[in-house]
């Protein structure tokens, strides 16, 4: 394993996630689990003119699920929903600074897995049933 | 073997010599699968390197040979778990697909709706799952024996309780794969039988680490797995009395568990291949013959020793650190338990603790462990941490598995 996965700044992102909580009139939430690891998600955004003016992620899980939701609900601040639906795996070993490796890829992706899903669901009124795992 | 020798034995393991990530392997996952000797695999080996040949009808010699293997492996079992015979030994793939054949077979024409069903709380999704797929068929009532209040083993209370619902079927679990516990099933299946029901054992984590008895225990139904007692994957055993298996229709039909079949009729196979329809594992049912071969020699009486020594090692251990967690019956009670230690470490998601031993080259188990309502519902853990010894562990592994939570604690700076 790549033992650079508790790097310092993931263990940080653990201890003190940013955009941890919820939001009372969301654009859309979506709640998602991976099973494997009993990682929990709900991802809320605030949309405004299709760009994500606010996102707050509520949930628990293994620090690699929840460090990667810190990072990536920073990341994703301000953007458009296109460029949130071109995003996949690279876009969160970016994040991550660090590929996270089979056994533990359903963690790192879960975060994003649940937004591109939430930002489908807001521009198509339905469910992403092509969703292929990240 | 009359002196049990971890390290003679360690040297019969060629999977113990590997690293894991550049590091000697120590595997503490034994519950989910056990390693396989070097006379195991060199039986799957020579199998199909000299005698490979379907069972039964073949006429000639190495055909024979491998009927022979494979039916041998059978008396085999039957000895060891003290059957009457190998008729009452029906090979299936696993545990699991053992409950199934009973859940399935028997409970179709044995439940009805309005009848209990009684498990446990501490159960393992594959005691749990067919008997709620059959309770919701036939419109049948689930009940749990619950577990008492330290959370350790069932509720005497409970027990009472729920058998005063008179139901068709207990089906629980001899050892814990989570706790640990050991569950007294010869007495659960002595009250059982005095109502009237039918009693499953779930032998999975007992018969491969104790000397387990099914005359002594008396149950009408018990099931393990081969691969987590040094075998290969892919065979497990159904026991059942012969009387009941007698009773019961096979869950397949076809080739191989039939006597004869005409363009209108057919009947059954005589016992226990009634069972196996089509081409059985042959293979793997003799290699499973092997595995019954080591443990005899070894003894599982030294085998239940060690695992006690071992156990209580840990969980001495484990006890002393700050911010850990063991769940089930304490060192004091080691009579109780078996070698399976669920743990957590406050702070930190299993997960993250199995990612980090694997780094150090221990193969440790994180999760919900396949019973999820016990881990869940009534430990109220989204996951635990597993350590689970076998014959092959040294003292010195339990050691590093320490040293392991002390670097999780350190990387999380808890």
């Amino acid at each position: 394993m790549p033992l650079d996965l508790y790097a310092e700044e993931i263990i940080s992102h653990y201890e003190h996630p940013h955009n941890k909580g919820s939001m009372d009139k969301p654009s859309i939430s979506v709640h998602e689990y991976n099973p494997t690891c009993g990682d929990d998600i709900t991802i809320y955004l605030d949309i405004e003119q299709g760009r994500i003016k606010d996102v707050k992620f509520s949930g628990s899980g293994c620090a690699i699920s929840m460090a990667s939701a810190s990072m990536l609900t920073d990341f994703i601040k301000g953007k458009r929903l296109e460029e949130i639906e071109k995003m996949g795996l690279p876009a969160v070993i970016e994040l991550l600074g660090i590929d996270p490796g089979p056994a533990r890829l359903k963690c790192a992706t879960l975060s994003l897995k649940t937004v591109k899903e939430a930002a489908f669901m807001y521009q198509h009124k339905a469910v992403d049933r092509n969703t292929k795992e990240l | 073997m009359k002196r049990f020798s971890v390290e003679q034995i360690r040297s019969d393991f060629p999977i113990l010599k590997t690293k894991m990530n550049g590091k000697p392997l120590i595997y503490l996952d034994n519950a989910a699968t056990s390693q396989k000797p070097r006379q195991v695999i060199e039986t799957l080996d020579n199998y199909y390197e000299n005698y490979n040949a379907n069972i039964h009808r073949g006429l000639y010699k190495i055909a024979e040979r491998a009927t022979e293997g494979y039916s041998g492996s059978k008396e085999k079992v039957a000895k060891f778990i003290g059957a009457d015979s190998m008729r009452e030994i029906i090979y299936v793939r696993n545990t699991t697909e053992a409950i199934n054949t009973v859940a399935i077979s028997w409970g179709d024409a044995n439940v009805k709706k309005g009848d209990h069903i009684l498990i446990t709380e501490m159960e393992h999704h594959s005691n749990i799952v067919p008997w709620m797929r059959l309770a919701k068929k036939k419109g049948a009532v689930l009940d749990y024996i619950a577990l008492d209040k330290n959370k350790c083993g069932l509720d005497a209370q409970s027990i009472g309780g729920m058998l005063d619902k008179r139901p068709k079927v207990v089906a629980l679990t001899q050892v814990s794969n989570v706790l640990g516990s050991i569950n007294d099933v010869k007495e659960v299946t002595r009250m059982a039988h005095k109502t009237g029901a039918v009693v499953l054992v779930d032998a999975a984590q007992s018969v491969p680490h104790m000397a387990v008895d099914v005359k002594q225990i008396g149950c009408d139904f018990l099931a393990f797995s081969a691969h987590k007692m040094l075998g290969p994957t892919g065979i497990g055993v159904l026991y059942g009395k012969e009387d009941a298996l007698e009773d019961m229709e096979p869950l397949l039909s076809g080739g191989d568990m039939i006597k004869t079949v005409h363009y209108d009729s057919y009947t059954w196979n005589d016992l226990p291949w009634k069972f196996e329809a089509g081409t059985s594992n042959i293979a793997d049912g003799i290699a499973f013959g092997t595995a019954i071969d080591y443990l005899n020699t070894v003894g599982m009486h030294n085998i239940r020793a060690h695992e006690k020594k071992i156990t209580k090692y840990a969980l001495d251990e484990l006890d002393g650190l700050d911010g850990v967690t063991t769940y089930g019956y304490g060192a004091k009670d080691i009579e109780k338990r078996g070698g399976v230690i669920a743990f957590a470490i406050d702070g930190v998601h299993p997960h993250d603790v199995a990612q980090i031993f694997d780094s150090e080259g221990i193969a440790i188990r994180a999760g919900h462990h396949c019973a999820m309502p016990l881990v869940t519902e009534r430990l109220k853990q989204v996951a635990l941490s597993r350590l689970s010894f076998y014959l092959y562990n040294r003292e010195s592994e339990v050691d590093s598995a320490i040293a392991a939570i002390r670097k999780v604690k350190k990387i999380f700076k808890v």
